[in-house]
């Protein structure tokens, strides 16, 4: 109807503002614009009116204070006297830290529990999607606090280690236990481990070199070189060989107990401990589902087809399986470590000095600087999560090329 | 007033009305109670019992202010506040005023603007050790790991110790008592600090509180008190005159248990005064007569409050100590009502 | 043929033989053990390790549970009662049930209050959840918000009717103008929705009505599963509307409308749901005008619906995508504005393919209400960090409170999700 009266050119009347489809959008979008602009001016405005009665004000000198406090791990030099940005960053680094531990333990885990739940065997399979369903269905909250408590309750403490009728003991001497952290030996370089160390990188890139040379004859040749003990004597070989050559440079400073503590050796924190493996085992449940629901998109005719050439099922699943089952795992998996990182926040509930715990607990608290912390938290969220969002989307865009 | 929050919401907050605050002591008679800030759980200090009632020494002070302004001690509705949202909690005037072991510092009171009408426990922060230990000052604590509960000023005060006198030590920040407590008991820490009265606390829960020792030194000064915004003077010395009515009358004797005798016949001019039978004191304040006595009535004078919450007597089992009147070399002191 | 074989050879079957059973061990339990439990090496080695840690569980906890005190006034009571065996302190449970499910200080007098809107509940979830019941069940789920407000918060009658007149002058003025024009029956229904309360907010404080008053309860004293419980359902039924709006803004074709959609969910969709909660706690009263003192329940669900929103908006943006474009092309064809064949075409078919995904994110979320005990909000796991450890009686017993409060949500939450599966299967077949 309206293409028959349509209006000349010109002719503007101000009810063409909405009826007309050339003038419409705009017409909305300006009123979404100022609606939007309204909604800011009085919601800041009720910020400025709030905070002038208070007598308060919005600034980041803050930042540049002493912090004050101590923090237990910290992968950055950081003394109580240090700045509270600093503690911050201490506390971003942290948050990185553990997101990518539980980001790689989850898919371990993951891939092995949605791996078994298609097995053969009943029990294992029961088993499976017991433990999936129980994961998924109970918050993070409880199951982190549950980990933890778990910990310090079943781990020996220090003192179980000390005098003559200890009740534990460290593992072959060397690794110590506790619901204070695990205590493993620590490398001591002593000279020439540079010799070392550089063989074995060296070993490292020659299996790699290897299998590319495997892969590549068989693909030419159709011969197929054993590709496991080779790859392994190469991996430990050469670099045992100078390791004895060079008069064991390298050698291991094993965890003592001393005073209240071990010390010596690496420690890996209680706390991190407990917030990586709630968060890995608690997500690894969705992951488990992931994969499953990946492998069983890929027809049965696949698998079949891969029989009947005579592939055997460890092979069928490496290189026809997997290969398409990816494609549909991989979008949801990066959403699960973007899950991940989001949900290393809740590392305040067992003392992880994550920067939810730095900047947006002991810094907020101390100073009373509530905004102003709580937006850089968020800014720092929001930036980690655009940043795997993007990855998600190359990946997305680089299959869907591949696809046709 | 339920009422128009909820169309409030529902209508965006939009025709909220965007009257000027008046007075919170205004706010408050309009309202009928009193908000007031405490922890989310110490027993002592400020907890639910068993039938939800909160209970304690912080809890008291509400309440006596509730009484001296509303005439009820129980016109009051408290409000769980953690470390974090305490102050915002008051800032915002979500309430009236706060009573949650917060420590009176410079900051916080220039910075943060707030006043501190007072102290009603002064405090320090200790540590708590197993017994077996064997240590016996808080100088040979070096290397250990330590659990702190987190909320007060702990933290800094910990670093400043440690830093001061040179040893090192693994801080544990636990956001709540009943989680670090179970660190400290299952061992993942050497020793468990806070306020040494939170420690007293706490070690009354224990199953055996006699194989744990508090160390003799007290690395701070907490001064624990009531506080309210900047800028609400007239709020600000309803609190403080309350409190302060509490502290007067132990001193003068005078007891939930007397004040009606008292009130009637007495000759001391300064009962009189506090009780509202001589002067005008509470017109003063924009309050009736009675004020006073209403806030004695709810929970006592202060060593009543005391002894009830926080006393020898009870599981926490804490001496007056610093916490006596100055007349028995004590701390506690209020200015004349005159 | 069958002649032959009588008569001229001396021995022949007339009838097959028998089948013998199969030997023992290929047929029953054995051969069910050796094809699912034994079949490889490597099966009966993983078998034997399932075995183990099964067993390694149930000795730990069995014993545990079994010798479970249910009666005790205090920890240390039960303790002394176990003497020093292992065993469950139940009693924690039964002792402080109430507020587990509760909150500390909702009144005891008025639980049947919450528990009768917790059943009515089901009545009012069941015609959106299950499409065969009759559509006239529909009526009360619009009147359920109302008949659950009063039970919970109680107070004066007047206020959820007022809000029930409202709603309904808002939705007669849509149903009278929405044939002609979608936008005119929208806005008219909105603004006489917002003139009913506005106007009755002058007719009912002047009368101090007390008639047909419950015990009003401050949304503070709410707690416990009952706080979760309301959390999930209030923000998940106020997220759907605004979830739709935003995933229709995203896909819109105005840049503006679309950027601003883009931007809220992506903002939201990265950030912790944490923050948003401190947001909620520590940033948002600010944001009122000075003096509306909004309660802090009424902040939480502010936030955590504009969280789901965001999370609902992609789910709807996929059942969007995932509509063939036939659809949205015949509705083209017909004639139908832009909001016509939304309302008529697309969005039936669109929401009905989410369902499974909304159910998946209504489910994640109400696990995610327990983030509000961090804010000392006395929610499930709120009250057992807070009060109930806290207390002289009970301090120290951890695994009966989480393990029940585990239980709780994992019952809820498998219940959902085994729907939402069940749906899943449903809406397959009703697409061949």
């Amino acid at each position: 109807m309206t293409t028959l009266t349509d209006a000349p050119e010109g002719q503007f009347r101000l009810s063409m503002l909405l009826s007309d489809t050339r003038y419409r959008s705009l017409t909305l979008q300006a009123i979404a614009a100022i609606a939007l602009a309204l909604a800011i001016f009085y919601l800041g405005n009720n910020v400025a009116k709030n905070l002038a009665a208070l007598g308060l004000n919005i600034n980041f000198e803050f930042l540049g204070a002493p912090a004050g406090y101590d923090i237990n791990q910290r992968l950055i030099e950081y003394t109580s006297q240090s700045s509270n940005f600093r503690a911050a960053l201490v506390g971003i680094l942290n948050t990185l830290l553990v997101a990518f531990l539980a980001c790689t333990m989850a898919t371990i885990i993951g891939v092995l529990a949605g791996v078994l739940r298609l097995s053969n065997n009943w029990l294992v399979r029961k088993l499976m999607s017991f433990y999936v369903e129980i994961f998924r269905n109970i918050p993070v909250l409880i199951w982190i606090i549950i980990i933890f408590t778990i910990m310090t309750a079943v781990l020996p403490g220090p003192r179980a280690f000390r005098g003559d009728d200890a009740t534990s003991s460290m593992l072959f001497d060397a690794i110590a236990f506790t619901n204070r952290g695990i205590y493993i030996p620590a490398p001591v370089w002593g000279a020439g481990s540079l010799v070392v160390v550089l063989t074995f990188v060296l070993s490292v890139i020659g299996v790699f070199a290897y299998r590319r040379y495997a892969t590549k004859l068989l693909y030419d040749t159709g011969r197929l070189l054993p590709m496991m003990w080779p790859s392994i004597a190469i991996f430990f070989v050469p670099t045992l060989l100078v390791f004895f050559v060079m008069g064991m440079p390298i050698g291991l400073e094993y965890p003592e107990l001393k005073g209240f503590n071990f010390k010596g050796g690496i420690k890996i924190g209680g706390p991190l401990i407990a917030i990586w493996f709630a968060l890995s085992i608690y997500t690894a449940a969705f992951i488990a589902e992931n994969v499953r629901a990946g492998i069983q998109a890929v027809s049965k005719g696949q698998t079949e087809a891969a029989a009947a050439l005579g592939l055997r099922s460890g092979r069928i699943m490496s290189l026809v399986v997997l290969p398409q089952a990816l494609r549909v795992i991989i979008p949801p998996l990066i959403s699960n470590y973007l899950n991940i990182t989001k949900n290393s926040s809740l590392a305040i509930l067992v003392g992880y000095a994550d920067v939810t715990a730095t900047l947006g607990g002991i810094t907020l608290n101390q100073t009373g600087r509530a905004i102003e912390c709580v937006l850089l938290l968020m800014l720092f969220y929001l930036v980690i999560s655009l940043s795997i969002s993007a990855v998600i989307n190359v990946y997305n865009n680089a299959i869907k090329l591949k696809e046709r | 007033m339920k009422k128009s929050v909820i169309f409030g919401a529902m209508t965006v907050a939009g025709l909220a009305a965007g009257a000027a605050a008046a007075g919170t002591l205004e706010d408050v008679k309009a309202r009928g109670k009193l908000n007031c800030g405490v922890t989310t759980g110490l027993v002592g200090f400020a907890a639910p019992d068993a039938n939800g009632e909160w209970e304690g020494f912080d809890v008291a002070v509400c309440r006596a202010v509730a009484a001296a302004v509303l005439g009820d001690g129980s016109a009051v509705e408290f409000v769980p506040t953690t470390g974090k949202t305490r102050f915002t909690a008051l800032a915002s005037g979500e309430i009236d005023m706060l009573a949650r072991n917060t420590t009176w510092t410079f900051s916080r009171d220039v910075d943060l603007k707030f006043t501190f009408v007072g102290v009603n426990y002064y405090d320090g922060q200790g540590f708590m050790v197993p017994k077996e230990l064997g240590v016996s000052s808080a100088k040979d604590l070096d290397g250990a790991t330590v659990c702190i509960q987190t909320g007060t000023t702990t933290e800094l005060n910990l670093a400043d110790f440690f830093r001061a006198n040179n040893i090192s030590y693994e801080p544990v920040p636990i956001e709540t008592n009943a989680e670090a407590q179970q660190q400290y008991l299952a061992g993942a820490c050497d020793v468990y600090t806070t306020d040494a009265s939170g420690l007293a606390a706490t070690r009354a829960t224990f199953e055996a509180p006699g194989d744990h020792a508090l160390l003799p030194e007290i690395i701070s000064k907490e001064p624990l008190g009531p506080l309210v915004r900047h800028g609400d003077d007239a709020w600000g010395d309803v609190v403080r005159w309350t409190l302060n009515a509490l502290i007067t009358a132990e001193e003068l004797g005078v007891t939930s248990a007397n004040i009606g005798e008292m009130a009637a016949n007495t000759n001391n001019p300064e009962v009189a005064r506090l009780l509202g039978t001589e002067g005008n004191l509470g017109e003063m304040l924009g309050l009736d007569a009675g004020w006073a006595k209403a806030a004695i009535m709810v929970g006592g004078n202060y060593g009543e409050v005391f002894a009830k919450n926080i006393g020898e007597d009870t599981p926490i089992g804490l001496s007056r100590g610093l916490n006596a009147q100055w007349t028995n070399g004590g701390l506690i002191y209020s200015p004349p009502f005159r | 043929m069958s002649d032959q074989s009588t008569n001229s050879i001396a021995f022949v079957r007339t009838q097959e033989v028998p089948s013998m059973p199969p030997p023992y061990t290929a047929a029953g339990p054995i051969r069910w053990m050796r094809e699912n439990l034994f079949a490889t090496p490597l099966n009966g080695l993983l078998t034997l390790v399932a075995l183990y840690f099964i067993y390694a569980i149930l000795s730990g906890t069995l014993p545990w549970i079994a010798n479970g005190i249910w009666d005790s006034p205090s920890l240390a009571a039960c303790r002394d009662m176990l003497d020093g065996a292992s065993g469950a302190c139940f009693a924690v449970l039964t002792e402080r049930w109430h507020q587990l499910l509760f909150g500390f200080t909702y009144p005891s007098d008025i639980y049947w209050r919450p528990t009768l809107a917790f059943v009515l509940f089901f009545f009012a979830a069941a015609p959106v959840l299950f499409f065969d019941l009759p559509r006239k069940l529909l009526v009360f789920t619009g009147l359920f918000p109302f008949i659950a407000f009063y039970l919970i918060w109680g107070g004066s009658v007047f206020t959820p009717l007022l809000a029930l007149v409202g709603v309904l002058a808002g939705y007669f003025v849509y149903a009278r103008y929405v044939a002609s024009n979608f936008a005119v029956g929208f806005l008219g229904g909105i603004i006489s929705a917002a003139l009913v309360w506005w106007l009755g907010g002058f007719v009912i404080p002047e009368h101090e009505i007390t008639e047909g008053a419950m015990r009003s309860v401050p949304s503070r004293d709410l707690g416990g599963f009952m706080l979760n419980m309301m959390l999930g359902v209030t923000c998940v039924s106020l997220s759907l509307p605004i979830g739709i709006a935003l995933a229709l803004g995203r896909q819109s074709d105005m840049p503006f409308i679309k950027y601003i959609c883009v931007v809220f969910i992506e903002f939201v969709r990265g950030v912790p749901l944490i923050t948003l909660l401190f947001v909620a706690s520590v940033m948002l009263s600010y944001f009122f005008p000075p003096g509306s003192g909004v309660d802090l329940f009424i902040r939480v669900v502010i936030m955590i619906t504009l969280f789901a929103s965001a999370y609902i908006a992609e789910v709807i943006r996929g059942g969007l995508a995932a509509l063939p474009k036939g659809q949205y092309e015949a509705a083209d064809s017909l004639g139908l504005d832009y909001a016509q064949s939304m309302r008529l075409i697309i969005l039936p078919q669109a929401l009905k393919i989410s369902i499974p995904g909304i159910v998946n994110v209504s489910v994640g979320l109400f696990k995610d209400t327990t983030l509000v005990s961090v804010i000392s909000m006395f929610d499930l796991v709120g009250m057992i960090r807070g009060p109930i450890l806290a207390s002289t009686e009970w301090n120290g017993v951890y695994w009966e409170l989480f393990g029940f409060a585990a239980l709780l949500f994992f019952v809820t939450c498998y219940g959902i999700s085994q729907y939402s599966q069940w749906l899943e299967r449903r809406l397959a077949t009703d697409h061949r």
